[in-house]
């Protein structure tokens, strides 16, 4: 039984990462300030078109102090896209999104004959190229979880498939690059291809999903058909559409 | 070495610290020394429930601060002598614990006490973790119904990842306990069924404790229902998951089946 379940096209809603800059002062700020501009003197334009998140995580400064560290930041032509680990009432309207879940990448390298301070600690690949062929590169590992996915969990996979040998609650999600097969229950959410693979699929013994998506179109379980409601299910994509049908 | 247990759930009002008194009453009455820590700081009931809230002088919070000494804080019970409780503060919030404060009482209790039993409080904030950090099994008190299940999932997702066992990469032994359970109403659909709530939750089960008006009169009483009437049929239930607890393998019983009920009355009986 196949069946489709939209021919109205949705809105198609992608993960992607980006590589940033991390810059994490320490007090006091004015001296780091003063790295900083030695830093800039010696690598021009090092902080141009570079997008740069500032990691205030352990530093003790007040809302003031924040607002001031970004006019400080501004004057140096430093464009900050995001702030990470600051306390909510430290950001005022105004101030970049605060931001999280960072994965540390490959120390940057400052083109410059001196040694630098690590003042740049992360994250910036110099090889653009580089960057892009990983990108492109086919997906094949997998990740294995041998548990039952809790409520409030995220299993995030960008690098392959999922197999998950037991359920997954209502309120977990699992995000995976690849296909994502669920031997349980899937009650929580799925999401599969999402960085762009339109090939991928979702697979699980019972469909109760509060969501599912591929390749970044979604699908509520109110949008599909009751009798696919707890059963053994396969959802892909042809086209724009998610397809789904039982299996045996 | 004493076993540190926290009973939780997420959800309020589930039967976390109903369930805390009863399990401790029938843990002590075999002789074994038990204590009961609340860790509801700043809402604390299970002084209430164990009926020593006049007893109350100092409590976890003086204790981890280091205003009074942890024998001046617990409180023997009036009926069973092995039995005592560790108030939490009503007067502090959950702020005056720190890792360090709770890390030194658990340690200094499990020396002294067979069973340590942790009354968590609801939520997965600061008292919440605290409670679970280092208990080396964990009772998981959930009401046959969506909320309460999903909460309890969330529970135990943090058992698996916030507690020292975890940390040290060893797997948490976790119990579910459900409790205000209604044959009827989960026969009728209006309550979730035993094997739905144990499908999702995928833990053991230690036991089902019948809805009933024995457990309120028995707080209200002031006594935990296990000592309140022993032959009631909740606290026949928590006298077997106590039993459980210890490791004895027991089949077991769901309330309101009627061989279950008169089968073990019977069986009781006669032996």
């Amino acid at each position: 039984m196949t069946k489709v379940l939209t021919d109205a096209r949705s809105i198609r809603i992608k993960g992607r990462s980006f590589l940033a800059l991390v810059l994490s002062p320490d007090l006091p700020l004015d001296d780091w300030l003063v790295r900083l501009d030695d830093l800039a003197s010696r690598s021009a334009g090092f902080f141009l078109d570079r997008p740069v998140v500032l990691d205030v995580t352990d530093l003790a400064i007040d809302k003031v102090q924040l607002k001031d560290l970004f006019e400080q930041l501004a004057e140096r032509n430093v464009r900050i896209m995001g702030i990470e680990g600051a306390r909510p009432s430290m950001l005022v309207p105004g101030m970049p999104p605060a931001m999280k879940g960072g994965k540390p990448a490959a120390d940057i390298e400052v083109k410059e004959r001196e040694p630098v301070a690590a003042e740049a600690e992360g994250v910036l690949s110099e090889d653009a190229d580089h960057a892009e062929s990983q990108q492109i590169r086919p997906v094949t590992q997998s990740l294995v979880i041998n548990e039952p996915v809790r409520s409030g969990q995220s299993v995030i996979f960008p690098e392959g498939d999922v197999t998950i040998v037991g359920s997954v609650a209502s309120g977990a999600e699992v995000i995976a690059g690849g296909s994502i097969h669920v031997y349980g229950a899937l009650r929580g959410r799925a999401m599969a291809g999402s960085i762009g693979n339109s090939a991928s699929r979702i697979f699980c013994r019972k469909l109760e999903a509060e969501l599912v998506a591929i390749d970044g179109i979604y699908k509520m379980i109110e949008d599909m058909s009751p009798a696919l409601r707890g059963q053994p299910v396969q959802l892909w994509l042809d086209g724009d559409s998610i397809m789904a049908a039982t299996i045996i | 070495m004493g076993k540190v247990i926290v009973v939780t759930s997420g959800k309020g009002g589930v039967g976390k610290t109903t369930s805390t008194a009863a399990l401790g009453a029938a843990l002590a009455q075999n002789g074994e020394r038990v204590v009961v820590v609340d860790f509801d700081v700043g809402l604390r009931n299970l002084d209430l429930v164990m009926g020593a809230e006049r007893r109350v002088v100092y409590d976890l919070v003086n204790v981890i601060q280091g205003e009074a000494k942890l024998t001046q804080a617990l409180i023997r019970d009036k009926r069973l002598e092995s039995l005592f409780l560790l108030p939490a503060s009503q007067t502090r919030d959950k702020d005056n614990l720190t890792t360090e404060g709770v890390d030194r009482v658990i340690t200094e209790l499990k020396r002294v006490f067979d069973w340590v039993i942790c009354d968590s409080p609801a939520g997965i904030e600061r008292g919440a973790t605290l409670a679970m950090r280092h208990a080396d099994m964990a009772v998981v008190v959930t009401n046959p119904e969506v909320s309460s299940v999903r909460d309890s999932d969330r529970i135990i997702g943090l058992l698996d990842s916030k507690t020292l066992k975890a940390e040290r990469g060893e797997r948490m032994e976790k119990h579910l306990l459900l409790t205000r359970y209604d044959s009827v109403r989960a026969e009728r659909g209006d309550m979730l069924k035993v094997d739905d709530v144990l499908e999702i939750l995928s833990i053991p089960l230690i036991g089902i404790i019948p809805e009933s008006s024995d457990v309120l009169r028995a707080s209200n009483m002031g006594a935990p229902v296990t000592l309140a009437d022993a032959r009631c049929a909740p606290a026949m239930a928590y006298f077997e998951a106590a039993r459980r607890l210890r490791g004895e393998q027991l089949p077991i019983t769901i309330p309101g089946d009627k061989r279950g009920i008169f089968g073990k009355i019977f069986g009781r009986k006669a032996a």
